[in-house]
């Protein structure tokens, strides 16, 4: 099926999605680069004048700017550490024979499908809340003061709601990994006197690196923009620390009106997403090869 | 030391016994081969035997002390899997070492056992290489050096060689012999072919749904199989039957006659029949003969051997080479 005549063929089939996608990525990204250039204040009327890299100077010396990338680090890094960590547990507590286990895998699983929106809300009013909510009453009632999880800890209730949404997304992928891996590998390491840890350490764990890098792979794509729950819980604060990139352009833009400084962003985030994904690669890429 | 005896043991999947009651004695140093048809509980009773399934019931005793409950680890027997098992991600060093490394051993003694091992198997050049970049045949090879520098009493062979190429497996055959020649310890080999069996074991115990048919010698079996089933499933190619009506009894009896001892005539004979298809191997020739009754049997003929298809033949079976079934399969003794 390799012969010239078909290949033309297979291009020529192929150039109708190319040329959307291509569109639809390429038409955006040249609509914010050729923002990022201009003075474009949604307050401010009149001449839209070229400004050249004013806008970038103005977003990348801005103190926000650090404390929402760094911000943006710890969310990304704290929600893979709970997720790998408490996914590969979560797995091997899944693939254990237990009674209505596929029951249990559905449930499990359930936390991925709710909106980010509502599992935002859920967790800020029903169980974060200082007054009404269900760790405030758990603290009162073992007598300590209850904690105001976003004015005293945003950054870190965030990461807690964001890991519980990616949790079973983790699990799930972990668990079928676990369930690849060869029986009699296990076997073979019974014999040969390896224990429990033992035979995760040398044997669950490195079968489960593939499976692993995935999930960090897919996952730091979808960190990497956290919106909603932002929004929705401490809207950034206080002041900028629970505000990521992604939520410091919003603000530009959006808040501030500055459409400029706002695309100027949006080009910053490109890259830095680009930086991660190369070194991601690079550092972890080499567990999908063959 | 690797003496391994079973007493009365069962084995029930659920509610499905696979294993019946089941008495068995290893001497240390032998070469016994589970040889069956698949599902006849071969593999389960030698996965009981490492410790992987659980014994419903009866003792295990290795070496004279009971082990029925003793963890896999601790019975000092190394099993090579059908797959295998090797770990993928380690060097063929450290997969022959993960044993050693579990057992706490100085890493002084671990260096000299693998290349001990390795000069063994011939594996000294592909110790740093992954199992993914050897051939079936040295994986084998890895597995087996893996069990062996575990010095076990016994060793644990689950149908290594069935993923192994025709020639290769002829050669694997050959060394595994050479080890057990050179090693002297107790080998449990579990294979569904025949040839394997008789080629490599010192006693055979030929497996049928859950049950040890017979065990012995591959010779003692192939002369004086206890019933029809042993009969059929030792030898090669298969003995064949012939249906003859007893004129005393009323029953019919089964003649076993192996290809091998069939007397071929032209001229007369016990069975007549009419040559099928020829197999020429060069060195013999297997004549398909139908006879008059209907039953098709195979006759072992010289290589060069002139009859052609179609042409009419007398059998005869050699003398004292006839085995005289009854009607449940079992060997009737001819007084002789």
């Amino acid at each position: 099926m390799a012969t010239t005549n078909s290949r033309t063929l297979a291009r020529f089939m192929l150039l109708p999605s190319v040329t959307l996608l291509l569109a639809w990525m390429i038409v955006p990204l040249c609509m914010t680069l050729y923002f990022s250039f201009i003075d474009y204040n949604l307050l401010v009327p009149g001449d839209k004048e070229f400004v050249g890299f004013l806008n970038y100077e103005f977003f990348l010396t801005d103190p926000a700017f650090f404390e929402s990338f760094f911000n943006t680090l710890y969310l990304v890094t704290g929600v893979l550490l709970i997720t790998i960590c408490g996914g590969i547990g979560l797995a091997i507590l899944l693939d254990q024979a237990i009674w209505g286990r596929n029951y249990v895998r559905i449930m499990v699983l359930a936390p991925f499908f709710v909106m980010p929106t509502v599992s935002a809300l859920v967790w800020k009013n029903m169980l974060m809340n200082p007054v009404n909510g269900l760790f405030a009453h758990f603290a009162i009632w073992l007598g300590f003061e209850p904690i105001d999880f976003f004015a005293q800890m945003p950054l870190f209730s965030i990461i807690i709601i964001v890991s519980w949404q990616w949790l079973p997304f983790a699990a799930l992928i972990l668990l079928t990994a676990i369930q690849s891996l060869d029986r009699e590998q296990l076997e073979a390491a019974d014999l040969d006197g390896a224990g429990p840890f033992s035979k995760f350490f040398y044997i669950v764990l490195p079968h489960l690196s593939r499976a692993v890098t995935a999930v960090i792979l897919i996952e730091t794509i979808f960190l990497l923009s956290i919106f909603a729950e932002i929004l929705v819980t401490t809207s950034g604060g206080p002041g900028y620390s629970s505000t990521n990139i992604t939520y410091l352009i919003y603000t530009q833009s959006l808040l501030q009106f500055d459409v400029g400084g706002g695309s100027a962003g949006g080009i910053v985030a490109v890259i830095i997403a680009n930086i991660v994904a190369i070194f991601l690669m690079r550092l972890i890429g080499k567990n999908l090869e063959g | 030391m690797g003496s391994i005896t079973l007493k009365q043991v069962t084995k029930n999947f659920d509610d499905v016994n696979v294993i019946k009651p089941l008495d068995l004695e290893i001497k240390d140093g032998e070469f016994i081969v589970f040889v069956g048809p698949s599902g006849c509980g071969k593999s389960t009773l030698l996965r009981m035997i490492a410790g992987l399934e659980d014994t419903t019931s009866g003792n295990i005793e290795i070496d004279g002390q009971d082990a029925t409950h003793t963890p896999p680890a601790k019975r000092g027997l190394a099993m090579v899997f059908q797959s295998y098992a090797l770990y993928p991600h380690m060097s063929v060093r450290n997969n022959i070492a993960f044993p050693l490394k579990r057992a706490k051993v100085s890493p002084a003694e671990i260096e000299s056992k693998i290349a001990n091992a390795a000069k063994i198997l011939n594996l000294t050049d592909y110790l740093d290489r992954k199992p993914g970049q050897l051939s079936g045949g040295q994986r084998q090879r890895v597995a087996i050096g893996r069990a062996i520098v575990r010095q076990p009493s016994a060793f644990l062979f689950d149908e290594p060689l069935s993923n192994l190429d025709a020639s290769l497996r002829v050669n694997m055959r050959l060394e595994i012999s050479e080890l057990h020649k050179s090693l002297a310890t107790t080998m449990i080999y579990v294979t569904h072919d025949q040839v394997e069996a008789m080629t490599m074991a010192d006693r055979i115990a030929v497996f049928n749904g859950g049950i040890i048919e017979q065990v012995g010698t591959p010779l003692e079996l192939y002369q004086h199989p206890v019933n029809k089933f042993v009969a059929g499933f030792i030898g090669s190619p298969k003995m064949n039957f012939i249906e003859v009506p007893n004129t005393e009894t009323n029953e019919t009896t089964s003649l076993g006659v192996r290809p091998e001892h069939f007397i071929i005539s032209q001229d007369a004979g016990t069975w007549a029949g009419k040559v099928g298809v020829i197999e020429h191997l060069g060195s013999e020739s297997f004549l398909h003969v139908t006879l008059t009754n209907g039953t098709t049997v195979t006759v072992k003929a010289d290589g060069d051997c002139p009859l052609e298809y179609g042409d009419s033949v007398f059998l005869t079976a050699q003398k004292n080479k006839v085995h005289t079934f009854d009607t449940n399969g079992n060997t009737i003794k001819v007084n002789n």
